[in-house]
């Protein structure tokens, strides 16, 4: 499903460069649940935005569904973020001023040929147990219940891979509990591709292989 | 069906979500556009009461007026000349065919007095013809007659404003004026009749033409003609106008012997109709003067969209890096942008017309002056309104479009 090739990725900060990356090697199967770790500035960030096609790596290859997607134009990406991929986000990111369902429905607004949008929004609201909830707005929902509105944004398209940046951060320990049980329950499934990051080891344990990053480098790779 | 209309939802719901920026946003183009639709109908109500008022004259009406005179290479006012007369009158209707009535006119000045008031005023010359010819219409008494101007008789009818200054209190019928040495007794009282393209007959005095011609001393051109300033001619038909313009003037050519040197015509010969054209033409382009004072304040309205879009955009930012990271290409955010600015100054249009419109039929109903809302103007507003959005709205958009998506992401 995903294949890094010696990425690197360098920022320029003004006349200094501030490297990353340097070199991922890294392979994640289809149907995988795969949490990566690390301390703050070791790349986690970098390499989840760069899996998510929203960046593009300096050096190396990426491989997304066997195609190479390192050097596409930003428009191309765009098509890949709204065919392939489902993003989490960690302050759950969703519009203030819509509904759940729009929120959801907005999911697959981008999407090529997406049709049935607001059955498959309700299908996916039910998923995560918002059913009754879908006409509420974000402000008017706890912290799980909108990242939960999120999590159906994500994978209401049907994406093969979904990308968690710190789901539970913003979430009391008993919600962040529940919002992976949502989270495995939709990886057994739907034997979606699921990479998160997260700082909380007893997150990383609900999945099946946990990579640890340090100063931009894989170090060590365990599997659960 | 749904996927052309879901743009202009999206772009709907942004603008209801802010709806004091939103409004904020189109004040300027409200403005605008209300002050164009209210000043053009200004312009179209003036341009067709004016019209109005030339029209009930008759398109059936010509006249004739001496040229100007040029006098050690200094050219005077058209009709300063003193080459027509009532003999060319008397030609014009018995040799011109196609022609009702000939109406002969001719005036002088005279200090009119009645008792203890007096005003200075016109005295016009008339044939009863002029009553026809002029669209004249009595308020009181009889106007000149055939048998008055035959025997020269001392009456007058008079207009309202005469009537008004030297008998404000009583019945003027049968009373008597004084002009110069002569009394004259008002035989008739005219309606008012307002300005109109023939001037206004409210501060004249009208007497037989015969009766001016005694009283003003004898004016007659060298050759003994007697003088007259306009002859006005009813044709039978508007249709033959351009025919009975062309015989009059080859008929006065030939009798002011113009013929032979080829020099210029000494008069004019003008048709209601040629008179409406030069006045719409000339308040057309005041009309579009005044439209284009106003669409200043458009411009600045647009201006003032481009500013609110800006900082929007860069409020909007978070929504905009969802928005790309669910995989909205650069296109999408520009065209939703976009149709947003276009759709604010549409409504700011509409908003516009209704406010311009209210504006125009208050105007038009305080009498202060006549006003008329067209269709045209209407859709040209709205059209302008919607293309300022899209003008002031590309480079917002654009700024928006190329945002990165994760910057964009991390914005609060």
């Amino acid at each position: 499903m995903i294949r890094f090739q010696g990425i690197t990725k360098t920022y320029q900060m003004g006349k200094r460069e501030l490297e990353v990356l340097r070199g991922i090697n890294l392979e994640i199967k289809q149907g995988e649940m795969v949490a990566i770790m690390g301390p703050s500035g070791s790349g986690k960030t970098t390499l989840l935005n760069i899996t998510g096609c929203l960046d593009i790596p300096t050096g190396g290859s990426y491989y997304l569904d066997g195609k190479e997607v390192s050097h596409l134009r930003p428009g191309e990406l765009a098509r890949v973020r709204s065919e392939k991929i489902g993003f989490i986000f960690q302050t759950f990111n969703l519009l203030p001023h819509m509904s759940a369902l729009a929120n959801v429905v907005l999911g697959m607004r981008y999407v090529p040929g997406a049709d049935h949008q607001r059955d498959r929004a309700l299908a996916a609201l039910g998923k995560v147990g918002l059913a009754e909830r879908a006409s509420h707005r974000p402000t008017e929902l706890s912290g799980g219940e909108q990242q939960r509105v999120a999590i159906a944004r994500a994978i209401a398209k049907d994406p093969p891979l979904v990308l968690a940046d710190e789901p539970t951060g913003n979430l009391d320990s008993r919600s962040g509990g529940e919002l992976m049980e949502v989270l495995t329950a939709l990886h057994h499934d739907r034997g979606i591709t699921l990479v998160m990051i997260t700082h909380d080891a007893s997150v990383a344990h609900h999945c099946q292989r946990i990579v640890h990053l340090m100063d931009g480098q894989v170090v060590a790779e365990e599997t659960v | 069906m749904r996927k052309w209309f879901e743009p202009f939802a999206t772009a709907w719901v942004g603008i209801a979500t802010h709806k004091l920026r939103s409004f904020l946003t189109i004040l300027g183009v409200v403005i605008g556009v209300a002050a164009v639709i209210t000043l053009m109908s200004v312009g179209k109500g003036a341009e067709q009461s004016i019209l109005a008022n030339i029209r009930s004259l008759g398109a059936d009406i010509l006249f004739v007026r001496p040229g100007a005179t040029q006098q050690a290479g200094v050219r005077t006012a058209i009709g300063s000349a003193t080459s027509l007369t009532l003999e060319d009158a008397q030609a014009i209707a018995q040799e011109v065919p196609d022609i009702v009535l000939v109406a002969p006119s001719s005036s002088s000045s005279v200090q009119a007095i009645a008792g203890v008031n007096n005003m200075r005023t016109q005295v016009v010359g008339v044939t009863p013809e002029y009553e026809e010819v002029y669209n004249i219409i009595m308020e009181s008494g009889s106007f000149v007659t055939n048998y008055d101007n035959q025997n020269s008789a001392r009456i007058a009818v008079i207009g309202s404003n005469v009537k008004d200054m030297l008998f404000p209190d009583t019945d003027p019928l049968g009373q008597t004026i004084r002009a110069g040495n002569y009394i004259i007794r008002v035989a008739g009282v005219l309606q008012s009749s307002g300005t109109s393209i023939t001037g206004t007959t409210d501060d004249s005095i009208l007497i037989p033409l015969n009766t001016l011609q005694l009283l003003a001393g004898q004016q007659r051109t060298s050759r003994g003609e007697h003088i007259v300033r306009t002859i006005g001619i009813k044709v039978t038909d508007p249709k033959y106008s351009t025919t009975v313009k062309d015989a009059i003037t080859s008929l006065l050519r030939y009798r002011h012997q113009l013929l032979a040197d080829g020099s210029e015509d000494d008069f004019t010969v003008t048709s209601i109709e040629q008179i409406m054209s030069t006045i719409s033409s000339a308040i057309n382009q005041l009309t579009l003067l005044l439209g284009a004072i106003a669409a200043i304040s458009l411009l600045v309205g647009g201006i003032g969209v481009m500013n609110i879009m800006l900082v929007s955009v860069m409020e909007r930012k978070r929504e905009i890096g969802i928005r790309k990271a669910l995989g909205a290409r650069e296109g999408d955010i520009w065209g939703q942008f976009l149709i947003e600015a276009a759709l604010l100054t549409f409504t700011g249009g509409i908003i516009g017309v209704a406010f311009g419109w209210l504006a125009s039929y208050f105007i038009q109903k305080s009498g202060l002056m006549p006003s008329l809302v067209t269709a045209d103007v209407v859709v040209l507003a709205v059209s302008v309104a919607i293309g300022i959005g899209l003008f002031f709205g590309f480079y917002p958009a654009w700024r928006a479009s190329r945002l990165n998506p994760i910057e964009a992401l991390r914005a609060e």
